[in-house]
């Protein structure tokens, strides 16, 4: 189909919903190798710099009584400290840096990929997956080491009847597995459907016909993602502490 | 959208510069995309982990502590406000009886001087009345002696002009029989 | 109109897939609602239950996200 599209030139409408995820270098055309500064180090370095502007920047007053900046920043940093607190009780709170830079992270990714022309860095399913696997990984270590053999407590459910514990034991750990899988695929698929949702809208544009409609439904598409994009990243964050209260406090 | 260049750099984009497949499941950009994602990760947890949570965290604790510190201080100042009404308010209750006090001694000293001088005036009247009375008492007894000698006078005239002798004896004695009566 | 049966599968196998996007709308939908009307039956207890809310809601959007997914691939990935 891709092919398709292309050889038809610059006639009629054309789709690249997916161009915009593509990975090239930043300084020249040579391959894109582990190292190679590219168009992803570009964006995640804005996301640090946002991060560095937001919560060292905007705090650097250190006001009693804050400034625009310093509440936005003790806002964000009370939003992930109560999110913890609720969801993981207070022994979660020794993680609360490491779950601070993933929310940093994929809220400043995402809502920066929105800039027209920026290149969303969450939605692709390799950095995804990273983060993912990341926290599936720390939180099964973590759960193991603190709880040993009574974090496996955790597909034992032992409010069920005996003979279909091995069934629900089963089914538990199926569905343990599949967590890194569903929360890396929940947020790149949301970032990615936004976007090629928003480019096949910005393709209609080409005709004059519907080009109104079509900006219209851009701009409605665009406060959508923008809300999808701050809930994605809040709901990536509370699963990380609802996984992580799990290894806390492995009984079912 | 991609770089105008011909040649594909990648398995994953054509020769128009755009994406062949999906740009996500193109194995040649994920090692890139994972390095520096970890290299994002590590910067982004020592900058929040060692300059911007301690930072925030100490200026909410502060915030915190200068919340505390003034609702003491202000709890302290109203304590205070409250002691010193009660103390004006003593003092007042002092002031009120103090003046009650002088109040009360005045009117008693005014009174004393009074009766003193009441007493004193109704002495002075008592006097001048009784000496009042003396005077008229003796006025009346002079006029009772002027009546008898007139009286008597009279008498002896009446009795020798109708032609008897006054026997000024039996004429002083019938006047005084007369005066009593 | 030219092309393979096996690109026509696909396409079809794309759409079908697309199907399943509703769905998952369908779930989300049914996940705020019975939040909405719990939420002005007990409106004092509303606000402590957001964040099971917002799970309830990544798990229901996550398996359309799934069907989207299986959409894309089949439309540029296979």
């Amino acid at each position: 189909m891709a092919s398709e599209t292309h050889s038809e030139g610059g006639s009629g409408l054309e789709f690249h919903p997916m161009d915009q995820f593509i990975v090239k270098p930043l300084f020249g055309d040579g391959p894109v190798g582990m190292f190679t500064v590219t168009n992803v180090t570009l964006w995640m370095a804005a996301s640090v710099l946002a991060v560095v502007l937001l919560l060292i920047v905007g705090t650097s007053g250190r006001a009693i009584v804050p400034s625009r900046s310093q509440s936005v920043a003790e806002l964000a940093y009370g939003f992930v400290y109560k999110m913890i607190e609720d969801v993981t009780g207070k022994d979660g709170l020794k993680y609360f840096p490491y779950i601070m830079t993933l929310f940093m992270f994929v809220l400043f990714s995402n809502v920066l990929g929105l800039i027209p022309t920026a290149f969303t860095t969450t939605s692709h399913i390799a950095v995804t997956a990273v983060l993912a696997v990341g926290v599936f990984l720390s939180v099964t270590i973590l759960g193991l080491v603190k709880n040993g053999a009574a974090f496996l407590g955790l597909f034992w459910v032992s409010s069920a009847p005996l003979a279909l514990r091995p069934v629900l034991a089963v089914i538990e750990l199926i569905s343990y597995f599949v967590r890194p899988v569903s929360h890396s695929i929940r947020l790149a698929g949301n970032m990615m459907a936004g976007h090629a949702v928003l480019k096949v809208f910005a393709g209609f544009a080409a005709s004059a016909l519907i080009a109104p409609f079509a900006i219209g439904a851009i701009t409605a598409m665009y406060a959508l993602e923008l809300l999808v994009a701050c809930v994605q990243a809040y709901v990536f964050t509370i699963l990380t502490c609802v996984y992580l209260k799990d290894a806390l406090h492995p009984s079912h | 959208m991609a770089s105008e260049t011909q040649a594909p750099t990648s398995s994953c984009v054509d020769a128009g510069g755009s994406a062949i497949g999906m740009p996500q499941l193109c194995g040649d950009w994920m090692g890139n995309q994972i390095f520096w994602l970890v290299v994002t990760l590590l910067v982004m947890f020592f900058i929040l982990s060692k300059i911007a949570l301690p930072r925030i965290a100490s200026v909410l604790a502060e915030r915190q502590g200068r919340i505390t510190n003034d609702i003491a201080a202000a709890e302290e100042l109203g304590k205070k406000a409250q002691e010193a009404e009660a103390a004006y308010e003593k003092a007042l209750a002092e002031a009120k009886a103090e003046a009650g006090r002088i109040v009360a001694e005045a009117k008693a000293e005014m009174k004393a001087e009074m009766d003193v001088e009441i007493a004193k005036a109704d002495a002075e009247i008592a006097a001048q009345a009784a000496e009042s009375e003396k005077k008229i008492a003796e006025i009346r007894e002079g006029a009772l002696e002027a009546v008898k000698e007139v009286a008597m006078d009279t008498a002896q005239d009446i009795v020798t002009a109708m032609g008897g002798k006054a026997d000024a004896k039996s004429v002083t004695a019938a006047v005084n029989e007369r005066m009593k009566g | 109109m030219e092309g393979n049966i096996a690109e026509m599968g696909q396409f079809i196998g794309a759409g079908l897939a697309a199907i399943g996007s509703g769905a998952a709308a369908i779930g989300v939908g049914h996940v705020a609602g019975n939040f909405l009307s719990g939420a002005l039956r007990n409106p004092s207890a509303a606000p402590g239950q957001t964040a099971t809310l917002f799970i309830g809601i990544a798990f229901a959007e996550a398996l359309g996200i799934f069907s989207f997914l299986v959409a894309l691939l089949l439309m540029f990935a296979v």
